[in-house]
């Protein structure tokens, strides 16, 4: 939101620096994001008049002496066509800056410092400027625009600055504007606040105009939505004159960014700068049968805007029509069909609320904007649709451009413009603060709010302008009370009146944080990848059709197809997080990635889908292979306390003969495997990668198992080497059960070596085993000891056909 | 006999002098003290020896023996010595070497800085509450007193995935789950990720945000403003303090930006506070009254207070990270520098 200082002086009397009012405004809620000087680039420049004014021979050059007052009378070369001997001009010293211009003299290429120069031989002390060379425009001051000098007033004091002179030393606020507080999109509205932080009074913009006894008859104004449009108002001039608008509406204007077009088009513009009401002109000439109505538009219905698109309406959006057809798209933009035009004489001028949030969708679903869909979709309030219109018709009157007349339709359905009393306890409002602010302080704040308080007692009585529609209870005074007297009276405290409550991490995310520490304890570095990824991931992963991670949830506005699904596996990302690595560089490196992936329970949703804690682990590089990716399973199934087992497995992006399912007490809990080649390939990748994916929603009911502690065995432990000769389609695993189930002595196995061979048959392999039997009740003898074994080898030879390797 | 033993005596001690090793040293010492050895036999002779003259052979016999067991001790430990010296010295090695390491992994940096603040939280007495990523508009907006209608939907650009369910924008999203489940004394926070459809070099469609709230008797800004102090300087650093400003939130009214005294340059003004002294770190405020009331806590007894932090914004400013999309590359040369 742009404020100018000059245009806040117009009803402030603002006696403090730019920069102590940025500070005022910013403790009081107001942040100013730039404080803009408006002459910023320039300096130095005087008011010069020329004295003489000769013509270099064969050149459009003149050499001029001019006078510039205690500065000295300098001799200058200059070449626009409009200098002249007794006029005054923008003088650049010696060592001032002004823009520098291309050739054309318009398109500005940066600012220069003037230097002593030399023009056909002619020695040059300065310059005379442009309005151009000084940043302005014929809106910002008139004659600014004429590609010469600009020409200054002939009662301009020789030798001043021209920055007072030109409007230069103005300074421009842009205000970031709370969304509570719509009543601040104006500039009126900031200089309320300015006012009430200054402690000074406020002046309304005029607002009076005189109706003559012309009325339009007949003439009428239905509103058949008035769910979205509470208030319309609409009032008729005529003997329009279609001219240019005065000079200080037009610099006005130039500040905040809004060219000038017309007086009338002007003046709707004006009012929504200065009030903050977007306001409408038609040219009644095009207004057919003397009607307005507001409604919703028919399915299919067209609408040509000011700016010649056209655009198909539905019943979402809201017209405003003549007895015929729409002429408006309500509060986003006019029609075509009812333009303000050079030649337009009469104007049916409009002040309407519309529900904010019907001009938000109808602005976005459509894809048209202005400054007046934008100031709605804030909101505006009926108190300054009324006065709106009163300040549209003043100016009307005060630019002599038409005359008002007595057809004046206001249909209201809204609130009222009245201020609305409301009581609270003084000490609810510093009960919210913690603070006791003195009732006087309370008494000064809130009038110079405008809120008209009583303090008795304990009862405090506001009046709440009608702007103030955020007003609603005692927390929004404290608000506005805080906000004034200071957030630096606010002093700390540590909730001495609050109860003690345990805090700190729950079972899971303890449990959660033990196995990603543990991960980092084996090397692996935490990633973290968005929740959303593409459907390409799933291709990547080669899953089919039917697969049930492509069951996933699709966003309805995603930024790009890239990030349009909800992720039903963390494999891809993990995947392509390896091979940016790789691209990068790094040829080995561990990874893991624990985060939700997001399974519905039906599409499209109509309940919260299931949210699955994931872990996924990725390592690749030359010293990696499945089994140092198994060892990071099982550092995952000690730090749960409990034991994993894994069986071959097939996935569509591993490798058919190095993967595996793994299993948690019978319970499937994911798969480890090494990335398939196809995908190694298609990524680029030069070292092998291995992938793991483990369900930790299922893993969490082992979460926080409890320790036992087991008694050391009393009696010494026996252990015992065998090497197997086995088939080769034969599993380590089955091998392992078969003598765990021989023999519940058993506490461990362990596989230390394989061989296969010349000294063993073709299909055959030698697996050594090395096998721990612990006593319980006595000490083992030879016999016993022996015993097992028999056992062991009976057992494994009738289930597996194994033998002892001889 | 007394030069006999003269002579052995010095020979042995030439003998031993000579020795270049524990082996050589050792042979020398069987060669004379061993049971074959020279003095062995000069003892086994004894018994010629006329028994008056016996003490006194004894006595030579044994001084010979002292001298060089004493020669053959003190050689023992100069050889020993030297054959250490020589041991460690061949185990020169170039300390200057690359180190072998048992490669440690790290933490993420957004995981390290919500640890931080779990644990200062959680010592605060907080417990941490983890929503769903998935919300309805009821529990990201409505509740939160932003309506349909409301302008401060304009302020936050929001995933849909139906018309009921978006992808949360706010932890605050959590704040109605926790007071809906559970009544006063309520001290929570709630990390998580949120999403919001933004996508630059400072911004980045999916970040982390941790949300606080208080809801007892008696809870009031000052109280905020207290423990938002404590909290700062957990993180920040002793002597970093607050500034509470105006501002605006749908849910908390009071609302305040905070901003913290710069901890670079301690509030002078530097790079990183642009100038300032103050960098803006969060949002909070009073839990609206429109909020409690809608899940029903009466608002007559209990008041509260929450805050949102911005994870990454946190993680950026402690480790000096420059752009938001680093920490979701999992480029591990960025991962490896920040270390838990």
């Amino acid at each position: 939101m742009l404020a100018p200082l000059s245009w806040l002086k117009e009803y402030v009397d603002i006696d403090v620096t730019p920069k102590e009012l940025e500070e005022k405004l910013f403790s009081c809620g107001f942040e100013v994001e730039e404080l803009i000087e408006v002459g910023k680039d320039v300096s130095n420049v005087v008011v010069g008049q020329v004295e003489s004014c000769e013509p270099i021979p064969e050149t459009h050059l003149n050499v001029c002496q001019v006078n510039a007052g205690e500065h000295g009378t300098f001799q200058i070369c200059c070449g626009a066509d409009n200098v002249r001997a007794g006029g005054k001009f923008p003088l650049a010293l010696i060592g001032a800056t002004v823009y520098a211009t291309a050739k054309d003299h318009v398109t500005i290429e940066g600012v220069m410092k003037i230097k002593k120069g030399k023009l056909r031989g002619y020695e040059s002390f300065g310059m005379l400027c442009s309005g151009t060379e000084l940043g302005l425009s014929e809106d910002l001051y008139p004659g600014a625009g004429y590609n010469g000098l600009l020409v200054l007033p002939e009662d301009a004091p020789v030798g001043a600055d021209v920055k007072p002179i030109l409007g230069m030393d103005d300074w421009i606020f842009d205000i970031a504007i709370t969304a509570n507080r719509p009543d601040c999109q104006s500039i009126y509205g900031i200089a309320r606040e300015v006012a009430a932080v200054l402690g000074k009074e406020c002046r309304e913009p005029a607002l009076d105009y005189t109706e003559t006894d012309v009325e339009r008859i007949p003439f009428s104004v239905c509103v058949d939505a008035p769910d979205i449009c509470p208030r319309y108002i609409a009032h008729y001039v005529y003997d329009v004159e279609i001219k240019e608008s005065p000079a200080w509406m037009k610099r006005r204007l130039a500040l905040v960014g809004c060219s000038s077009i017309s007086n009338v088009v002007d003046i709707t513009n004006y009012v929504l700068k200065e009030l903050g009401q977007p306001m409408h002109a038609f040219d009644n000439n095009y207004l057919e049968q003397d009607r307005i109505q507001v409604r919703r538009a028919n399915n299919g219905e067209k609408i040509v805007t000011l700016d010649e698109k056209e655009f198909t309406l539905n019943e979402s959006n809201l017209v405003i029509c003549d007895g015929v057809k729409p002429v408006a798209l309500a509060g986003i933009m006019g029609g075509l069909n009812s333009e303000i035009k050079d030649d337009t004489t009469e104007v049916m001028f409009e002040s309407a609320k519309f529900a904010r949030d019907n001009i938000r969708k109808s602005s976005r679903a459509l894809g048209q904007a202005s400054d007046s869909s934008a100031r709605y979709a804030k909101g505006v309030d009926e108190y300054t649709t009324v006065m709106a219109m009163k300040r549209a018709l003043h100016l009307i009157e005060e630019l002599g451009c038409g005359k008002v007349s007595k057809t004046h339709v206001d249909i209201n359905t809204g609130n009222s413009i009245e201020p609305h009393e409301m009581k609270v306890s003084v000490s609810r409002v510093n009960g919210v603060l913690g603070i006791t602010v003195p009732t006087e302080e309370m008494t000064r704040i809130l009038t110079a709010l405008q809120f008209a308080p009583v303090i008795d007692g304990d009862e405090l009585t506001i009046r709440i302008p009608a702007y103030r529609e955020d007003m609603e209870s005692y927390p929004d005074v404290a608000e506005e009370v805080i906000r004034m007297y200071g957030y630096d009276h606010v002093i700390p405290t540590f909730m001495p009146s609050a109860k003690v409550t345990m805090g700190g991490l729950n079972l899971r995310q303890k449990s959660e944080l033990k196995i990603k520490r543990a991960l980092c304890g084996a090397g692996a570095y935490e990633a973290i990848h968005y929740s959303f990824f593409s459907p390409s991931d799933l291709d990547l992963l080669r899953l089919p059709e039917d697969a049930k991670e492509r069951h996933a949830i699709q966003l309805m506005n995603p930024i790009n197809v890239d990030l349009s699904l909800m992720r039903t596996t963390l494999a891809s990302e993990m995947i392509y997080a390896i091979g940016r690595n790789q691209k990068k560089g790094n040829l080995e490196g561990r990874l893991f990635e624990l985060g939700n992936i997001f399974i519905p329970k039906d599409l499209p949703l109509t309940e919260y889908p299931d949210e699955r804690e994931t872990l996924c682990v990725g390592v690749f590089g030359e010293k990696e292979s499945f089994f140092t990716l198994k060892g990071l399973a099982e550092t995952v199934a000690d730090t749960l306390d409990v034991t994993f087992t894994y069986e071959p497995v097939t996935k569509t992006f591993l490798h058919p003969y190095q993967t595996a399912a793994v299993f948690c007490e019978g319970l499937e809990v994911g798969y480890l495997g090494k990335l398939s080649y196809e995908i190694q390939d298609e990524l680029d990748m030069r070292m092998p990668a291995y992938i793991m994916e483990l369900d930790l929603r299922v893993l969490s009911q082992w979460y926080g198992k409890e320790q036992v502690f087991q008694p050391l065995p009393k009696y010494e432990e026996e252990k015992r080497d065998f090497a197997f000769v086995v088939d080769k389609n034969i599993t380590c695993a089955q091998i392992e059960n078969g003598i765990r189930e021989a023999c519940s002595y058993v506490t461990n196995v362990h596989l230390f070596d394989v061989y296969e061979g010349k000294q063993l048959a073709e299909n055959k392999k030698s697996m050594a085993f090395s096998v721990v039997f612990t006593p319980r009740e006595e000490e083992f003898t030879n016999e016993l000891v022996e015993g097992f074994v028999a056992k062991i080898l009976k057992n494994l030879d009738k289930k597996l056909g194994v033998t002892l390797r001889a | 006999m007394k030069e006999k033993l003269q002579s052995i005596r010095e020979q042995a001690i030439a003998d031993i002098e000579n020795s270049a090793n524990l082996e050589t040293l050792n042979e020398v010492r069987m060669s004379i003290l061993g049971k074959k050895g020279e003095l062995s036999a000069v003892l086994k002779g004894m018994k010629d020896v006329a028994p008056e003259d016996r003490p006194k052979v004894g006595q030579w016999v044994n001084e010979t023996k002292e001298a060089i067991e004493s020669a053959l001790d003190e050689k023992k430990k100069m050889l020993e010595e030297e054959k250490l010296r020589l041991r460690y010295e061949s185990e020169k090695i170039d300390v200057t070497m690359p180190a072998e390491q048992r490669a440690h992994g790290n933490l993420h940096p957004i995981t390290q800085v919500r640890n931080q603040l779990t644990d200062i939280f959680g010592s605060m007495g907080f417990e941490v509450y983890e929503g769903a990523e998935i919300e309805t508009d009821y529990y990201n907006f409505t509740a939160l007193n932003t309506p349909q209608d409301h302008p401060a939907r304009d302020m936050q650009d929001t995933f849909y995935l139906s018309p009921e369910f978006l992808l949360r924008t706010q932890t605050s999203a959590g704040q109605i789950h926790v007071m809906e489940a559970k009544k006063p004394p309520i001290k929570v926070i709630s990390p998580g990720k949120v999403f919001r459809s933004d996508d630059d070099a400072t911004h980045s469609p999916m970040f982390t945000q941790m949300e606080g709230l208080v809801v007892d008797e008696g809870i009031t800004l000052c109280d905020l403003k207290g423990m938002l102090d404590e909290f700062v300087q957990e993180i920040f650093g002793k002597g970093t303090t607050t500034r509470l400003r105006p501002s605006y939130f749908p849910f908390t009214e009071p609302s305040v930006e905070v901003d913290v005294s710069c901890f670079q340059c301690g509030g002078k003004g530097c790079k990183l506070c642009k100038g300032t002294g103050w960098i803006e770190v969060l949002g909070a405020g009073m839990v609206n009254k429109k909020v409690l009331e809608g899940c029903n806590i009466d608002t007559d007894v209990y008041s509260g207070f929450a805050f949102g932090i911005g994870v990454e914004r946190i993680a950026m400013l402690k480790y000096g990270i420059n752009n938001i999309k680093l920490l979701f590359e999992s480029d591990l040369r960025v991962l490896k520098q920040i270390d838990d």
